[in-house]
């Protein structure tokens, strides 16, 4: 039924202007058709009576503005989802990449979501155990939580993303869905076959846009990673991990757009609006009051010039529960994963530790190493100074301990997964070093239960 | 006859709809735009044009699709039900939105602001034949065991005289009273972007407790005064508004969480209900109202939500309440302007905001204020706005926090590197200041003590000798200092971590009263003035540090009000 049109007018970037006899409505989903029959898809940015603004999901290049048709389809953009998409790779586009067949959608979701009502979310506070030690120890991860990882370009924040795809465990269903944005065939192949090798890709949804596809499918893959998440979560109660890389890629592409639109640039010339698409994205985690599932998200992100105050790690540590940042030192250090746990930060961690989560004995072990690695590395710093020679015995018991934090705590192998027992062991087997009137954050109780009565060494 | 006049939308572009044939609009009338009713707002009227904001999304609006007339401002509804609820940015309730729509919140929903249903015991407190006019209390209700929710007449009418008022059990739709045999039930309706009047405003003078050692002592608000909270993220801004909200000595607290986190606001739904009031011992939501526009919620209704807020805000200080607004963060606010101003296509100011974001700013925290209420009898209350900011890169030079600087007369900067060494609350002691001391000293002689000015001078002074002497020490260490010298570091420590440092989450420390913060720093400054004394008479600083004074010192913050009075 719906009414092919020609009269495509302007063709700038991914923007096409068309005009003719027709009522568009914003957001629609719109096709154009080459004189080839080949159909490219686009969606309404403006949509004024007799003219419309298409942003196009795919390349323009060989477009043609006399001959192409343009057809309106009625609807926002929506993607059928199912439970048969697991274990299977997709494109920008939701076209499958590894070539079987498109699965049968069960339902259609429009893939800009709806807002979680406030009133309806639940309170995230069940732990998600990632078996890696500077995480689940120190920087707790929650079900429903959002903490992105800050890393910058040359760090290995994509076998860091592949550890906790892999590794990542609840009781319960448990999937994981990763969208990655601009990342290289290299990376992609990667992903898929470090899932696929540990079996972690039969319970994973994998959608893929390499560098050289179009810019503007990273603007809508996140949101079709998301719908299909939240569709798993919440129509089947599944616990679901999202992992999206590289959302600084995301927001390049969003840039791109706004700047071929001649919009009013903000900061370092994103978009103004980009707190709020951002906010879109990042605010989709969440459980929903009397739902079984739950979406958790771990937004990746490379900063540039490893800059903190950059636009797109400081609007997005304002969205996020915490962030989990990438230390270049460490990683120089051979500490792998090089995590900089004293900068990292989980804020809902209180929420999902402890007795019945994780054991009774984690606050205070994590305080009591959080607060003596601070110490250690206070001391090391003044070690560069004065030399090690001036420093005081219980300074170089700090020192030591420093080192051993990192090689034996956070340093753990990509191939190793810890279970949090194991964590919080190791961080008890590390603090026994120091003197025990030194160990004031952890109680005298906890002490006895797990270093014994007798004198250390 | 008059028809429901309809206008056509010609063009959609995000949140902005632009429609014809709306001749004689008002500027910011309400409108119900496209099939679906969404909720707008005429913002501008270019000739036959206007152009509309929608607070709700717009994806599958388009060109010929109605736009219908309200003939109404965007306002919002007051009477009793206010307290303890949820709303979105336009005073929707959103418990009611999850019972309409489920747990997404989806577009054109229309719910009443107040429950209709629900009977409420109006007792008068005037009777027929008395004199009123606009303002004036005629009855109340009790909505919680803590508040009794003042029924007023609308400060639009004129002098009158009651001809009925009734007693018992009503909705707020039931006719309850009426002037000059006008009815009036127990609502009223208000523009948000209108200020409610008053009769003058006073200078604040009473300082809101807020228990928070830092805020009280060095830097305090007063009732009816105007705060600017800016940091970095992860430096603890929505901590401070949270402790504010919770201790403050305010009988209202009205949370505005503007496009923050949702995880927040359900936290907030989550505690305060658990949560006791430190002075009625009643559950904190019953003196609480919550407005949550979180981030990802429509863009224009963020820009409201700030005006919903103040508008019920002020409708409780005209009951003589002394009333606390939280905005958690005006920074969301002042994009949605930027985003809205973007669209009309405006000439920009700096980094991209409209020109008009000073004058914005500046007549939003002008609302608040100690007043003499509206009304023909004598009433006081009090309206305090707290705003915190998210600077960009946490740069203080970036245009919302230095607008705001310019109308606040609080700012409590929140720095990321004492977050980083976990120093909560984060506020910088050197760089923070509060310009309410001054009128608040009279209060303080009289209150707490006269001891208290001059303490507060006293420690204010070695915090800030201690900055300079860091440098020296930096450059030829700590043992180099005389041993007076060596006392003010040693004292400012403890003032940094024994009294600056509180830990919200303990449930002791969460708290603390003016008598106990002005017991805590006689202490302080007690121990370093004996300190100066054994110096002068020759002893060193290594046999000062051994006075078990010192370890007293570190516990008085988890001393309880109780042992505080003996």
């Amino acid at each position: 039924m719906s009414v092919k049109f020609k009269g495509i007018k302007e063709i700038a970037g991914s923007l096409v202007l068309v005009e003719g006899n027709f009522r568009p409505k914003y957001e629609e989903l719109v096709e154009i058709e080459l004189p080839g029959g080949e159909i490219r898809r686009g969606r309404v940015l403006e949509a004024e009576e007799k003219r419309v603004l298409v942003q196009m999901f795919e390349e323009t290049r060989g477009m043609d503005a006399s001959e192409g048709e343009v057809r309106f389809l009625g609807k926002t953009m929506t993607l059928g989802v199912s439970e048969e998409m697991l274990g299977r790779v997709f494109d920008g586009a939701a076209n499958p990449m590894d070539g079987h067949p498109m699965p049968v959608a069960k339902k259609e979701m429009d893939i800009n979501g709806n807002p979680i009502n406030p009133y309806s979310r639940e309170f995230p506070d069940d732990f998600l155990q990632t078996g890696i030690s500077s995480i689940d120890g120190l920087n707790t991860l929650v079900r429903g939580q959002k903490l992105p990882i800050f890393s910058a370009s040359g760090l290995p924040h994509s076998k860091i993303a592949t550890q906790i795809a892999r590794q990542a465990k609840i009781d319960g269903n448990f999937s994981v869905v990763f969208g990655a944005m601009g990342i290289t065939f290299e990376e992609s192949q990667y992903f898929i076959n470090e899932l696929r090798e540990t079996g972690a890709l039969q319970r994973s949804i994998l959608f893929i846009n390499t560098a050289d596809d179009p810019v503007i499918e990273r603007v809508t893959l996140p949101r079709l990673a998301l719908t299909a998440a939240e569709y798993l979560a919440f129509e089947k109660d599944q616990h679901v991990l999202v992992i999206l890389i590289d959302m600084t890629n995301y927001c390049e592409a969003l840039r791109e757009i706004s700047a071929a639109r001649k919009e009013v640039p903000g900061r370092r010339g994103y978009p103004g609006y980009l707190y709020t698409d951002l906010a879109s994205i990042y605010e989709r985690a969440g459980i929903i009051r009397g739902k079984e599932g739950s979406v958790t998200q771990i937004p990746i992100l490379t900063m540039p010039e490893d800059d903190k105050t950059h636009p797109i790690p400081d609007l997005t540590g304002y969205i996020t529960e915490g962030q989990i940042i990438v230390s270049r030192s460490l990683q120089q250090s051979g500490i792998s994963p090089p995590i900089d746990v004293l900068n990292s930060l989980s804020r809902l961690k209180n929420k999902g530790v402890g007795e019945g989560k994780t054991r009774h004995d984690h606050s205070g072990i994590s305080n009591q190493l959080f607060a003596a690695y601070a110490k250690g590395q206070e001391v090391r710093e003044l070690a560069v100074i004065l030399g090690e020679g001036a420093l005081s015995e219980i300074d170089r018991k700090y020192l030591q301990f420093a080192e051993d934090f990192e090689k034996r705590f956070i340093n753990q192998g990509e191939k190793e997964n810890r279970d949090i027992k194991k964590t919080l062991d190791i961080g008890w087997d590390l603090v026994k070093t120091l003197p025990r009137e030194e160990l004031k954050r952890v109680k005298e109780e906890e002490i006895k239960e797990f270093l014994g009565d007798g004198s250390q060494n | 006859m008059e028809k429901t006049q309809k206008g056509v939308i010609v063009k959609v572009s995000g949140p902005l709809v632009i429609a014809e044939n709306m001749e004689g609009s008002e500027f910011y009338e309400v409108v119900r735009v496209g099939d679906e009713g969404l909720v707008g707002e005429v913002i501008e009227i270019r000739r036959e044009k206007v152009y509309i904001q929608v607070y709700e999304e717009t994806a599958g609006v388009g060109p010929g699709e109605p736009v219908v007339r309200t003939k109404k401002q965007l306002s919002v509804t007051l009477g009793p039900g206010l307290i303890g609820s949820i709303f979105d940015g336009i005073e929707r309730p959103l418990q009611k939105i999850e019972e309409k729509s489920g747990h997404l919140i989806t577009r054109g929903i229309e719910v009443p602001s107040l429950d209709a249903e629900k009977k409420w015991r109006f007792i008068p407190l005037m009777k027929e034949g008395d004199d009123v006019s606009g303002g004036d209390i005629v009855g109340e209700v009790k909505e919680t065991e803590i508040l009794s929710h003042k029924i007023m007449i609308p400060p639009s009418v004129e002098e009158g005289k009651i001809t009925s008022i009734k007693e018992g059990e009503f909705t707020i739709k039931d006719i309850v009273f009426e002037v000059d045999k006008k009815g009036y039930n127990m609502t009223q309706s208000w523009p948000i972007r209108t200020p409610r009047p008053t009769n003058k405003k006073l200078l604040p003078f009473v300082p809101l407790t807020t228990g928070q050692r830092v805020i009280d002592t060095f830097f305090p608000i007063a009732k009816g005064g105007t705060a600017c909270v800016p940091g970095p993220f992860g430096a603890g801004k929505t901590v401070v508004q949270h402790q504010i909200a919770k201790w403050s000595d305010a009988d209202i607290v009205v949370f505005v969480g503007c496009g923050e986190r949702g995880n927040e606001m359900t936290d907030v739904l989550k505690e305060f209900p658990e949560l006791k009031d430190p002075r009625t011992g009643r559950p904190l939501m019953e003196r609480t109202v919550l407005i949550a526009n979180t981030s990802n919620m429509p863009v224009a209704a963020r820009e409201a939500s700030v005006y919903t807020g103040i508008t019920i805000a002020e409708y409780f200080r005209d009951m003589g309440y002394s009333v606390a607004l939280m905005a958690d963060s005006t920074s969301r606010w002042a994009e949605a302007l930027r985003e809205m101003s973007a669209r009309l296509e405006e000439m920009p100011g700096e980094e991209g905001y409209p020109a008009y974001l000073g004058s914005r700013t500046a007549s939003f925290y002008e609302r608040a204020g100690y007043v003499k209420c509206f009304s023909s009898k004598d009433r006081e209350g009090s309206l305090t706005v707290v705003g915190s900011v998210s600077p960009p890169g946490g740069d203080l030079s970036e245009p919302v926090t230095q607008n705001t600087l310019r109308t606040t007369k609080i700012f409590w900067s929140l720095e990321d590197s004492l977050a980083n060494a976990r120093h909560f609350p984060a506020i910088n002691w050197l760089s923070s200041y509060s310009l309410y001391v001054d009128e608040l000293e009279h209060y303080f002689d009289k209150e707490v003590g006269v001891e208290f000015k001059e303490n507060r001078k006293e420690a204010m002074r070695i915090l800030s000798e201690e900055e300079k002497l860091e440098e020296i020490v930096r450059l030829v260490g700590f043992e180099a200092l005389s041993d007076k010298d060596k006392l003010i570091m040693d004292t400012a420590r403890i003032i940094r971590e024994d009294f600056l440092m509180q830990n919200a989450f303990d449930e002791i420390d969460t708290y603390s009263s003016f008598k106990k913060q002005n017991f805590m720093m006689g202490k302080i400054v007690e121990y370093y003035h004996d300190g100066i004394h054994s110096i002068e008479e020759g002893k060193s600083m290594d046999e000062i540090l051994q006075t078990p004074e010192i370890k007293e010192l570190s516990r008085l913050k988890f001393l309880s009000e109780k042992e505080i009075k003996s």
